[in-house]
């Protein structure tokens, strides 16, 4: 699909905002996940900008989509989206991992506006979010539910589990990212543990599966929109990203999974997102 | 003194150094190896070394095979995963069969710090203290993790290792001997008895030079086996000095604290106090501060201490 040059414009305006906002936030933390927040900011500036219905002044709306973010590591890219959107203020951002903060290191849907499910404990997000697609399907809600994964996190074989029952009760309100960046923390994701073919896996468990480039804004929107028009059963996009996308030394470099940017890293990382 | 250590570090040099006497031992880790330190074993026995990937629970199923079939397998992650994520595969298919695994856990407590709740575990101790079988060991400072390690690997049977991530002071000399179910006096006393596991030594000790300046003369145990707990240890605290303090960077509810005072309960009531964690998620915050905020200072063992001993 081709996106209108205005929206691709205005993505990709708030999506280098908020990859500015994910440096700023670690930096000031002085810890943190920059190569995770960065190779979804594209796939979550699209949702929280063009594709989910929700309501910064009234979170808890009973008919908004639902967002999980199950590799919950990556949060200050959630963090980012959900105060451009006006979940609460852009300030509030430098209070990331301090104490007595609403940003916790990870996402805490009790603290924060905006977050709808605790996450941290890798594996766990997808079947939380088909607890929500179940039961909007049993309030007859037209709400839709999404959920990224990280690559390493479908190590898990709780997420297996949950691909199955999503399947089995025909999910068709779920859709969800799997962030295809290609390394966890201990290396590359197929020295790790392999999970090659993923894309045969999903389609196996009974996933509509769909392959994209998780940097392209055509792509991104013209999968969720294929997503809702699929019929009984659950979409798996997978994307292709790069890990730590945006930031020249940080773009495929297992050593930036989980540490900030010193003062010096911080002003190249703004000058390139400038 | 003066030098520091964290017992992750300790345990990542030990488990190395055991690797190249006996060759029974294997390792696993899943997809945390350079914060569990198993990665200096790895480097060295690449062989004997398993990265299960994010996946705990088949990392303790795949651990009690290994140990079924005469390995020695130490399997580490986080605390909270290794406890939580996997407790019925540690409990059904490791302490239930008596098989010979050690679960090295890493990033115990508060002090993980700025990840916050979800990687603090606080819960840890009493998970494992409950299973049949187990043996729980948390050793106070990298000496004493580096012969818990050694301990561990000798004892047959299931181990539970809790381990920190932040430097600690180191407490012991080189001539310390470590032995499962002794605890161990730090400091003599008859006022009143600290007993402290862990993270929690350090401030214990500071409290006790505190409270000397009082002239409270403190007893300070050092609890690190959680089980089998060391009953003549309590029994003379509770004779002797009438009164005890439990301290460690847990929840007051299954670890420490609550091991003292079910066994003082039943064997030789008197007043115990425990210093933990309320029944409370942690949060993320620097390390120093999320302790202060939680109470885990030695201003808190000493007013407890206090306390106790006005409960005689
Ligand atoms: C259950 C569990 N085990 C281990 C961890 C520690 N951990 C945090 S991030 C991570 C690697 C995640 O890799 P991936 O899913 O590929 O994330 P990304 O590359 O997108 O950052 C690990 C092992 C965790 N958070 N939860
Ligand atoms: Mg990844």
């Amino acid at each position: 699909m081709l996106v209108r040059a205005e929206t691709e414009a205005r993505l990709q305006e708030k999506a280098k905002n908020i990859r500015r906002h994910i440096i700023t936030m670690l930096a000031q933390a002085g810890s943190g996940h920059p190569g995770g927040s960065l190779s979804i900011a594209d796939i979550v500036t699209a949702l929280y900008f063009a594709v989910l219905k929700v309501d910064p002044a009234n979170p808890q709306w009973e008919e908004r989509d639902r967002f999980v973010l199950s590799k919950g590591h990556a949060c200050p890219v959630l963090y980012g989206a959900l105060a451009e959107a006006g979940f609460f203020p852009l300030e509030e951002l430098k209070t990331l991992r301090k104490i007595n903060s609403r940003l916790q290191g990870h996402p805490d849907m009790r603290k924060t506006p905006g977050v709808e499910m605790s996450t941290g404990s890798l594996g766990q997000g997808l079947a939380a979010a088909n607890g929500m697609a179940l039961a909007g399907k049993l309030d007859q809600r037209d709400y839709r539910v999404y959920v990224v994964l990280g690559d390493g996190e479908v190590n898990e074989g709780m997420v297996w589990e949950a691909a199955m029952a999503a399947a089995h009760y025909g999910l068709d309100n779920l859709t969800a990212f799997l962030d295809y960046n290609g390394l966890q923390i201990d290396g590359p994701v197929g020295e790790v543990m392999a999970t090659a073919p993923l894309e045969e896996k999903w389609a196996a468990f009974g996933w509509h599966v769909l392959t994209i480039d998780g940097h392209d804004f055509g792509e991104i929107l013209a999968a969720v929109e294929e997503a809702k028009k699929t019929k009984g059963q659950p979409t798996m996009i997978i994307a292709k990203t790069v890990k730590g996308r945006g930031v020249s030394f940080m773009e495929n470099e297992v050593g930036w999974h989980g540490k900030a940017p010193d003062e010096k890293q911080t002003a190249q990382a703004l000058a390139e997102l400038a | 003194m003066g030098e520091k250590i964290a017992t992750r570090d300790a345990y990542g040099e030990a488990l190395a150094q055991l690797g190249r006497s006996n060759p029974d031992i294997v390792v696993l880790d899943a997809d945390l190896s350079g914060s569990t330190k198993t990665a200096v074993f790895a480097r060295e026995f690449p062989q004997r070394f398993f990265n299960m990937g994010i996946a705990e629970a088949n990392m303790m199923g795949t651990a009690a095979g290994l140990a079924a079939a005469g390995k020695i397998p130490f399997a580490s992650t986080f605390a909270v995963f290794a406890t939580g994520r996997a407790f019925d595969q540690v409990r059904n298919s490791i302490c239930y069969p008596q098989l010979n695994v050690k679960i090295a856990a890493t990033h115990a407590g508060l002090t993980v710090g700025e990840d916050g709740a979800s990687h603090q575990s606080v819960e840890d101790i009493a998970l494992m203290r409950a299973l049949p079988n187990m043996t729980v060991l948390v050793p106070a400072d990298g000496v004493e993790a580096r012969l818990a390690v050694r301990a561990a690997a000798e004892h047959v049977g299931p181990v539970y290792l809790r381990l920190g991530r932040p430097k600690v002071p180191v407490i012991f000399g080189d001539d310390y001997s470590f032995e499962i179910g002794r605890a161990v006096r730090l400091r003599e006393g008859s006022d009143v008895t600290l007993a402290a596991c862990g993270y929690m030594v350090g401030p214990a000790l500071a409290a006790a030079k505190l409270l000397a300046g009082e002239g409270i003369e403190a007893r300070v145990l050092n609890m690190s086996t959680l089980k089998p707990l060391d009953g003549d240890a309590l029994l003379a605290a509770a004779r002797e000095t009438g009164a005890l303090v439990t301290a460690e960077e847990h929840s007051i509810i299954g670890g420490l604290g609550s091991a003292v005072a079910e066994f003082l309960g039943q064997e030789y009531p008197v007043p115990v106090l425990r210093v933990g964690i309320g029944d409370t998620f942690g949060e993320s915050g620097p390390p120093e501060e999320l302790l202060e905020k939680y109470g885990l200072t030695a201003g808190d063992i000493l007013a407890a201490a206090k306390k106790a001993m006005g409960m005689k």
